[in-house]
């Protein structure tokens, strides 16, 4: 080995706790980059296998009922591959030993041979066979919150009729990767499932022989998707089509795509704030390290050393650290990415995971941090190889210090001396300073965002369920049923205020921008649901006009109050009609457009029909209320707003817990890395100084509040700057992640701040306590002999 | 500070010869170091020229003096400059890696007297030891010219001779044109010439009628 790389190796021996903190500091950048990038992949690539394999469709109809042969001329379409009909049935389900009401949907499969699309993935058991009437495949997650097997039994309540279904078989399918019940906002697997059966007895208990209610299309390769929409749309207008669209628009792909954007923005926003620190880490102790080989440099040019290889002498010790910290970084990005991708595929019901590393993400990590790391050492290294040999030999000039603007202001007569000399290095490298402040203040960000999103959801639910939508019950109708059928549900045992509300599938059109939802007619004044503004006031319901949630509004259709808003129905007679938006609403899940229920029912030329009614339950009598719901032949599903609730927390609790984990782990590594390396950096800088004052007779004790004060001074000064940075980065985040399924709002609970705040100060204690044990060894004679 | 021009060297005319063991005595700012920094191509003067076997080293660039140095040139300085990180052995490795005949770092090592040395650090070395590894890393590379800046200034009397042994055996054995700047006017007797500067100025060169062994010094 040749002698300037052992030189190399010794000095990051020497060096290794600050190298190593730079790592740690890399290893955060990199190890999210690998995560989010690796997670992304994998998620994609098991995406479009199992889209593949279970021939998810592209193009999805629903209508209220077709003749068989409406197939035919469907199939006739441009740009149609394949299409399948299906019934689909809105059930009520009882398992044995569950006393809530659960709800579910019956997918039809062909009596004979597999569907073309969408076919079920079978965990375990098999699909029903031909002219088994009785027996059903049930979804994977809705078995696993009920215990149930194939072998197992259970009642579905379809039109009406009481039937018993033998399960064969557990089946999962693309179409229902993230199922939620009609009406609600969260998967609710324990109330809420999907079954498929064969067609012929679906169709014959559901009264739908010899027709369809729901299709599904794939296209040829190139055809226009947008294009065939319109197309079925045309065709199954008069068969009472509810508006068909593209895969796009299918909910669980959906709600997937929103979060693999997300992982994408993880992948830009957390390496940029760890290398950019990790580069400036980099900065500081090249530095250093170049200001204290001053000598040995100007030994080496003064040898015949060029500056070129002095310079990649200097890239060399870069790189070593660099390779360090992406080793390692790959290593724990694969290893999070393992952990998040079976976070991921427990949450979105993948069936199985295709790991997948592509190395061509180590390449990108790798040229991303070796660009950093230069970039942040360039001038540094510049400095070490322009340096004249000659003035090299020299000892460098004493730095200059000059007396603080404080201290002009005539502070300094309340400083001790050792405070004086802290606060004038402090002030001496305004930069330096100022740099380990920020790096401190990314600390702080990077650990916020552990409690951010627990914070944010917890507020989003409080404000959903305790402001918002009060009711203990939402009871759904199959079809829209005369107002009074609110008095029939107010008659029974425990049920206390009803309120009825409209709900009418729609496009809402704005210019050329549109969107498919649905408007919810709802009682002005309503006590049950409320419509909120932004400062969480109830917005009154007009007795003309639509109030939007802003998103839809703003962001979606570029809508002000005061303009026309077209509503398209995708229901009955599909009327189509201009309203007035007179208002917006602050809403964190979904979108919503809102009308008075009358003037809905007005402008749809009907009389005071409603879609559900909502209501108020006393809690002890909520199993007769379920009882006596399950006998009302025209309830569709019922809503329980608590289990909803609680079944939201507990998935997002395990996805949150897991990035807790990264983020805490990762801000504590720039935590760390910053506040270590500064009171290094500190020490060797001024280790001479130090020593003369033990001489002089100061305690171990003073001299440490000299070294640690300053870095505590700095800590502390990054405090707010950090409490900023956090929520500015929260707020960014809640921005990169709204979408029209849910919006986060920006809230950041006290605690939030006091971990992150305890995180920082556990850094400096450690810290102060190696730092600590360095000053016990300063050994003061060799320090003073050592020429400067 | 630094506003006023501070002229280290006026006039300096002088030749020095292949073989020769030259003395640069004269008090502290007088230009001794100056004088060596440009001779050896670790700075150029702002006039005048400076010829080394017939190249114009003012002419030269920075790659050029490089080369110079690398090739022509080995120095010794004051405090002695050693690697801290590196042993006796790899402190000489570290310039015979880039040089063009170089010989082997024992045997340079084995010439100043610290054979049985190698592989110590420069911390575990005394000042006149790691004085001898420089002068042992300076000439290693066989260089024409060895400038050394105050060699035995931070080094006692005995210890200051044993170096002194160790460069006039480096300037007999290997025929190296050897230049030493000092304050020490004894050490200008194991001199073949002795220029004394004053003022940035060459004040005399005197010729030793002989010189004196080492061991003979005293101060």
């Amino acid at each position: 080995m040749r002698a300037l790389d052992l030189k190399l190796l010794r000095d990051l021996w020497q060096m290794r706790g600050m190298a190593f903190a730079i790592s740690l500091v890399m290893i955060g950048g990199i190890s999210t980059f690998v995560m989010s990038r690796v997670t992304y992949e994998s998620l994609k690539v098991t995406q479009q296998h199992y889209y593949a394999e279970q021939r998810f469709a592209e193009v999805f109809g629903r209508l209220v009922r077709a003749p068989e042969s409406v197939a035919e001329q469907l199939r006739e379409l441009p740009g149609v591959n394949q299409v399948e009909t299906r019934v689909v049935a809105s059930v009520n389900l009882e398992v044995e030993g569950f006393a809530d009401p659960i709800t579910g949907r019956i997918n039809s499969l062909p009596d004979v041979g597999q569907p073309l699309l969408n076919v079920p993935f079978l965990r375990a058991g098999r699909l029903p066979e031909p002219r088994a009437d009785s027996e059903v495949a049930i979804s994977e997650d809705f078995a696993a919150a009920h215990g149930l097997r194939p072998g197992d039994r259970i009642v579905a309540v379809i039109r009406g009729h009481r039937t018993r279904l033998d399960i064969v078989g557990i089946a999962l399918s693309p179409e229902f990767m993230y199922a939620i019940p009609p009406g609600a906002l969260f998967p609710d697997y324990e109330r809420y499932g999907i079954l498929w059966m064969n067609r012929k007895a679906l169709a014959t208990a559901y009264d739908m022989d010899g027709a369809f209610n729901d299709v599904s299309f794939s296209l040829q390769r190139g055809a226009s998707q947008q294009h065939l929409v319109d197309r079925v749309d045309q065709v199954l207008a008069r068969y009472g089509g509810l508006g068909a669209y593209g895969r796009e628009d299918q909910f669980s792909h959906r709600f997937i795509t929103e979060e693999m954007r997300g992982l994408e923005t993880m992948a830009t926003v957390f390496p940029v704030i760890f290398l950019g620190v990790a580069a400036f880490l980099l900065n500081v102790v090249i530095s250093r390290l170049v200001a204290t080989e001053r000598e040995q440099i100007g030994t080496l040019k003064a040898f015949g050393y060029s500056t070129a290889q002095v310079a990649f002498h200097y890239i060399k010790l870069v790189l070593a650290i660099v390779a360090a910290g992406l080793l390692a970084g790959l290593g724990l990005g694969l290893w999070f990415a393992q952990g998040l991708s079976s976070v991921y595929q427990v949450f979105y019901s993948f069936p199985y995971l295709h790991f997948h590393f592509d190395p061509v993400i180590l390449l990108q990590a790798a040229t991303v941090t070796v660009i950093a790391a230069l970039a942040g050492t360039a001038v540094a290294v510049r400095r070490a190889a322009a340096l004249p040999p000659a003035e090299g030999m020299r000892p460098e000039p004493p730095p200059v210090y000059r007396a603080t603007l404080l201290e002009r202001m005539g502070l300094h007569r309340r400083l001790a001396e050792p405070s004086r000399m802290i606060v004038r290095h402090v002030a001496r490298q305004p930069v330096k300073s100022g740099l380990t402040m920020l790096g401190i203040a990314a600390a702080f960000g990077i650990l916020m965002m552990t409690n951010f999103q627990r914070d944010a959801i917890d507020w989003m639910l409080g404000v959903q369920y305790g402001l918002s939508s009060r009711e203990d019950l939402t009871v759904v109708f199959t079809d829209p049923t005369p107002r009074r059928a609110i008095y029939s549900l107010q008659a029974i045992e425990g049920v206390g205020h009803a309120e009825g509300f409209r709900s009418v599938p729609a496009r809402l059109v704005h210019g050329h921008r549109s969107y498919r939802s649905s408007v919810s007619g709802i009682e002005p004044g309503g006590e049950l649901h409320r419509v909120l503004d932004t400062k969480l006031r109830t917005v009154p319901i007009p007795a003309e006009g639509v109030v939007l949630t802003d998103h839809l509004a703003e962001k979606i259709l570029h809508i002000h109050p005061g303009q026309l808003l077209t509503i398209e129905v995708l229901e009955g007679s599909r009327r189509v009609f201009e309203v007035p938006v007179v208002g917006t609403t602050r809403e964190y899940l979904g979108v919503n457009a809102y009308m008075s229920r009358e003037a809905l029912n007005r402008l749809m030329r009907e009389g005071p029909a409603i879609s559900g009614v909502r209501l108020a339950v006393d809690k002890e009598l909520q199993p007769q209320v379920f009882r006596s719901l399950r006998e009302m032949p025209r309830v569709a599903g019922t809503i329980i707003r608590d289990t909803a609730i609680e079944q939201f927390d507990e998935m997002m609790e395990q996805t949150i817990l897991y990035f807790s984990f990264i983020t805490a782990l990762l801000g504590g590594f720039i935590a760390f890395g910053v506040v270590y390396n500064s009171a290094r950096i500190a020490l060797s800088e001024r280790s001479r100084e130090l020593a003369s004052l033990r001489v002089l007779g100061f305690t171990q004790g003073e001299v440490g509040y000299i070294l640690l004060g300053e870095i505590a001074l700095l800590t502390l000064a990054a405090v707010p700057l950090g409490f900023a940075f956090g929520v500015g980065l929260s707020a960014y985040l809640a921005v990169a992640f709204s979408s029209d399924l849910y919006r986060i709002a920006v809230i950041v609970e006290p605690a939030t701040y006091a971990t992150a705040a305890t995180i920082v100060l556990v850094s400096f204690l450690i810290t102060a306590a190696l730092i600590w044990r360095k000053l016990s060894r300063l050994d003061l004679v060799e320090v003073l002999k050592t020429r400067e | 500070m630094g506003e006023v021009d501070v002229v280290a060297l006026r006039g300096v005319d002088l030749e020095l010869y292949r073989g020769e063991f030259v003395v640069l005595l004269g008090p502290s700012g007088s230009g001794k170091s100056t004088l060596l920094n440009i001779l050896g191509g670790l700075d150029t003067a702002t006039a005048g020229h400076v010829l080394y076997s017939g190249t114009d080293l003012t002419a030269a660039n920075e790659r050029e003096l490089t080369a110079f140095r690398r090739d022509h040139v080995g120095f010794v300085f004051q405090f002695y400059n050693l690697i801290p990180s590196l042993t006796a052995r790899e402190n000489v490795a570290a310039v015979t890696e880039i040089a063009t005949r170089p010989m082997k770092p024992e045997a340079a090592l084995e010439l100043v007297g610290m054979g049985k040395r190698l592989d110590h650090f420069p911390a575990q070395l005394s000042g006149g030891e790691q004085q001898r590894v420089a002068i042992a890393r300076a000439i290693a590379k066989n260089p024409a010219v060895l400038l050394c800046d105050e060699p035995t200034g931070a080094l006692d009397s005995a210890t200051g001779i044993v170096v002194l042994e160790a460069l006039e055996r480096a300037n007999r054995d290997l025929g190296t044109t050897t230049v030493v700047i000092t304050h020490n006017m004894v050490v200008a007797e194991m001199a073949d010439r002795v220029i004394r500067l004053a003022d940035g100025q060459i004040a005399s060169s005197e010729r030793n009628a002989e010189r004196k062994a080492p061991k003979e010094l005293h101060w």
